[in-house]
């Protein structure tokens, strides 16, 4: 009749005294949203064990400290975006943060299969689009949704680009509401931005704080510039020689994400070329060199279809190449990504995407989609005017965080205005639920407090298949309670980690 | 490499170049206004005339206080010569060439424009001064060595060195040119001794004051001085030396592209004609006459790189 020791609890009691309590602000109690660090109080998940370890036995004032020394290295390595309109503030650095968002290589698994399976679909929807339209003919989307579409380009229709590949970068916003919760926000099939601050953002927690990559194992993201070589050169134009020739094409040094450009550009090995460094030449596109002109084979662009070619498509543009969608559609060069690719990452018709997903694969969408009402529709449009208080609105295409009403966190005014907007033009927004996105850690004055977070994986497809940088960029909602990440509105960054399996 | 990328970097290194430049004339200034106080006003004309900044001056300030002109000079965003004005080019077009810079290099530059422009924010106190030029000049230095230390050999380099070179060549010959009434007041004067001060002031524009003692002792003369900063061919900062090189560098190019460059043939001849001059010739034709027109030769070299290498469209 003797009780079993009760070493254990002890044990536990004294490692309580022994360690130091990670004490998580404004957190008292459960926690209310998924938490990417803390399961429970002061109780990691098994991804962040080391780094809370680590965290528990450092100084906040040496960290603070660690802090200010990460602001000086972005500046002296020049990581800045422009910011429009603001004439003092030319050049801003992107806050950093400098607590890691931790991924378990499970995790990671499942995320990976669901975003090949759907960069594969998005491909095969843009090839059907711009030729037999079976999506349509089948029923699945309307043919208005398609037709109407200003990011439907009507130029593309029967191009086949080199490799058939059209979106050869993608970012895949995805957010997280729970253990295996993800929910894909947005797809970017246009010129997805922000792949140097994943980059960058290692290289700064490898400088400063080399010891916690000795603690963890982390898969590397450094060798993706080469991936990106590697990736668009599989698709150079068949009659391009062995080593094709890349160029970036920047609009300008006062482009936001000129820094980008000419990172990415240098990472690579590719010229970093505007338009006015370009022409055409005996049926290829050629840039302007020392020597003379020479031709491209693969433009990475990161200017907008619109102001691509003047000749094609908007005359007015100062950034294109008069002629260049000429040389395209005859095969002479292959632009990443594909023009009009833009119309699979369109609002309106992500909410069709498990469907597009379903067709061209055959398999139900592993990635999950946000509920998503399309007020052009009058009972979508009657709910989201009833429910305007609990919902996200957005504008079907906008981007960057611009013109979106976030229910919750509006005014009466604001809820007012906006419902004018939505009555006067429904068919421009979309509606989703407001969904209670995960956070992460951050660390501010008083030590570690949460902040709402997405996560944007980069993805590359070639006509050698898909690959994807393992993590991506974790964006944070700098400010308490907010749910917008993006850059343009005051949102940060942390370095994104995956674990080794 | 881009036409535009080529440019860039040639005129990064000769904003690189001017900006140390216009240091070290504040600098030789403010040595003389602090030691002579009535010929104040004529030393800062004169450093406003270097520049190509006197109009402009003008234009705006009625006197040549000192402080006044030393701000106009390092403050002055109004001022297309000024080191704030020029920093910023600089690092403007090593923006546009970041892809043909090290890390190395464009961290070097970065940081400088932080640096200066941070220092000159707020206006300078005659006890900062010094600080201010130091900087200012090591920062410079700082990007030549992190350029020779880590750029690969090749066209890339010889452009930045391009730059570098033709702006050189043209400081110098912009001293020579406002001093050259120091130098030769009248012809009888050719050969006496010089007012100390001055001379120094000379030297001090381009950095050689030691170097002058050094190879002339204490032999002050206008002949011995013009022909130091004309010919010397051991002085890193003599129209000679900086012409030499340009021939050289444009003969790199060459090799490397496999064809001889009309610049190459312009600077050769330019280099001909200079080495054919003498001292004597030069004074008695004029001073002046001899820098105006090498100024001008010197401009046409530059523009025919510019067209060679495709820098614009």
């Amino acid at each position: 009749m003797c009780n079993p020791p009760q070493r254990p609890e002890l044990s536990l009691f004294i490692l309580q005294f022994l360690k130091k309590l990670v004490h998580y602000d404004g957190v008292d109690g459960p926690l209310k949203f998924y938490d990417e660090m803390f399961a429970g109080e002061d109780v990691p998940h098994e991804a962040y064990a080391a780094y809370h370890g680590w965290y528990a036995s450092q100084d906040p004032k040496a960290l603070r400290k660690k802090m200010r020394e990460a602001e000086a290295v972005f500046r002296r390595t020049g990581i800045t975006f422009n910011v429009y309109g603001k004439k003092d503030a030319e050049e801003r650095l992107i806050p950093f943060d400098i607590v890691p968002r931790i991924i378990a290589a499970d995790e990671w698994a499942v995320l990976t299969k669901g975003i090949e399976q759907r960069v594969k679909a998005i491909n095969a929807f843009l090839h059907d689009i711009y030729h037999d339209q079976e999506i349509i003919k089948a029923g699945i989307i309307p043919a208005h949704l398609v037709a109407n579409n200003e990011a439907f380009l009507q130029e593309m229709i029967g191009i086949k680009p080199p490799g058939g590949v059209y979106t050869h970068i993608v970012g895949v916003d995805l957010v997280r509401t729970g253990r295996d919760e993800f929910f894909v926000l947005e797809d970017n099939a246009r010129t997805p931005s922000g792949v140097s601050y994943m980059l960058e953002n290692r290289e700064t927690m490898l400088q400063m704080f080399p010891e916690l990559f000795a603690a963890n194992k982390v898969q590397r993201v450094s060798n993706y510039p080469q991936n990106l070589r590697r990736s668009l050169s599989s698709c150079a134009p068949q009659q391009c020689s062995a080593k094709p020739t890349i160029a970036v094409l920047t609009p300008g040094v006062h482009n936001s994400a000129y820094f980008e450009h000419a990172f990415l550009a240098d990472q690579m090995g590719a010229e970093l070329v505007e338009g006015h460094d370009l022409k055409i030449e005996k049926g290829r596109v050629c840039m302007r060199t020392t020597r003379g002109y020479e031709p491209i084979d693969v433009l990475y662009r990161r200017v907008d279809d619109e102001y691509l070619d003047p000749l094609n498509f908007n005359p007015q543009s100062m950034l294109g190449v008069p002629g260049i969608f000429d040389i395209y559609r005859a095969g002479g060069i292959t632009i990443a990504n594909a023009p009009g690719a833009g119309i699979a990452d369109d609002k309106a018709i992500y909410s069709y995407m498990p469907d597009i997903v379903k067709f061209y694969t055959g398999e139900a969408a592993l990635l999950k989609n946000v509920e998503t009402w399309r007020c052009s529709d009058a009972d979508s449009l009657a709910y989201t005017l009833d429910h305007l208080d609990e919902l996200v609105v957005k504008e079907v295409h906008g981007s960057g965080g611009y013109g979106m009403l976030i229910g919750p966190a509006a005014s009466k005014k604001e809820l007012a205005d906006f419902r004018a907007k939505l009555i006067a033009d429904p068919s421009k927004y979309i509606s989703q639920p407001t969904l209670a996105l995960s956070t992460t850690p951050v660390f501010a004055k008083s030590g570690l407090t949460p902040r709402h977070v997405d996560l944007r994986p980069y993805v590359l497809v070639g006509c050698d298949g898909v690959r994807i940088a393992p993590g991506g960029l974790t964006r944070v909602a700098m400010e308490k309670g907010s749910l917008v990440v993006n850059s343009s509105q005051g949102g940060g960054t942390k370095d994104t980690w995956v674990l080794e399996a | 490499m881009l036409g535009k990328t080529a440019g860039g970097l040639f005129w990064m290194f000769r904003y690189l170049e001017r900006s140390k430049n216009i240091a070290r004339l504040v600098d030789a200034g403010f040595r003389i206004a602090l030691t002579q106080s009535d010929s104040e006003n004529s030393e800062w004309t004169s450093i406003l005339a270097t520049t190509g900044a006197l109009e402009t001056y003008e234009s705006v300030h009625k006197d040549f206080e000192g402080m006044t002109v030393i701000d106009f000079l390092l403050r002055d965003s109004n001022n297309p010569s000024s080191v704030i004005s020029v920093m910023r080019s600089a690092r403007n077009n090593a923006r546009l060439s970041r892809t043909a810079l090290t890390r190395d290099v464009w961290e070097a530059v970065n940081e400088s424009w932080m640096m200066i422009s941070d220092r000159l924010k707020n206006p300078i106190t005659y006890k900062d001064l010094p600080d201010v030029l130091g900087l200012i000049r090591r920062q410079s230095a700082q990007v030549q060595g992190t350029l020779h230390g880590t750029m690969l050999r090749n066209d890339i380099f010889n452009f930045a060195r391009l730059g570098t070179f033709v702006e050189r060549a043209d400081n110098t010959a912009r001293i020579l040119d406002v001093k050259y009434y120091i130098l030769l007041p009248s012809v009888q004067d050719v050969g006496s001794p010089l007012d100390n001060q001055q001379w120094e002031m000379i030297l001090r524009s381009v950095s050689a004051e030691q170097s002058y003692r050094w190879h002339h002792r204490d032999e002050i003369t206008a002949k011995g001085i013009a022909h130091f900063m004309i010919w010397d061919p051991c002085l890193p900062q003599s129209l000679a030396f900086s012409v030499s090189e340009l021939v050289s560098i444009l003969g790199n190019l060459d090799s490397g592209y496999d064809k001889v460059s009309p610049s190459s043939n312009i600077a050769s001849k330019f280099l001909q004609d200079l080495n054919s001059k003498t001292v004597d010739t030069i004074f008695e034709s004029g001073l002046h006459e001899f820098i105006s027109k090498f100024l001008e030769r010197n401009n046409e070299l530059a523009a025919s790189i510019e067209r060679d290498f495709r820098f614009t469209a």
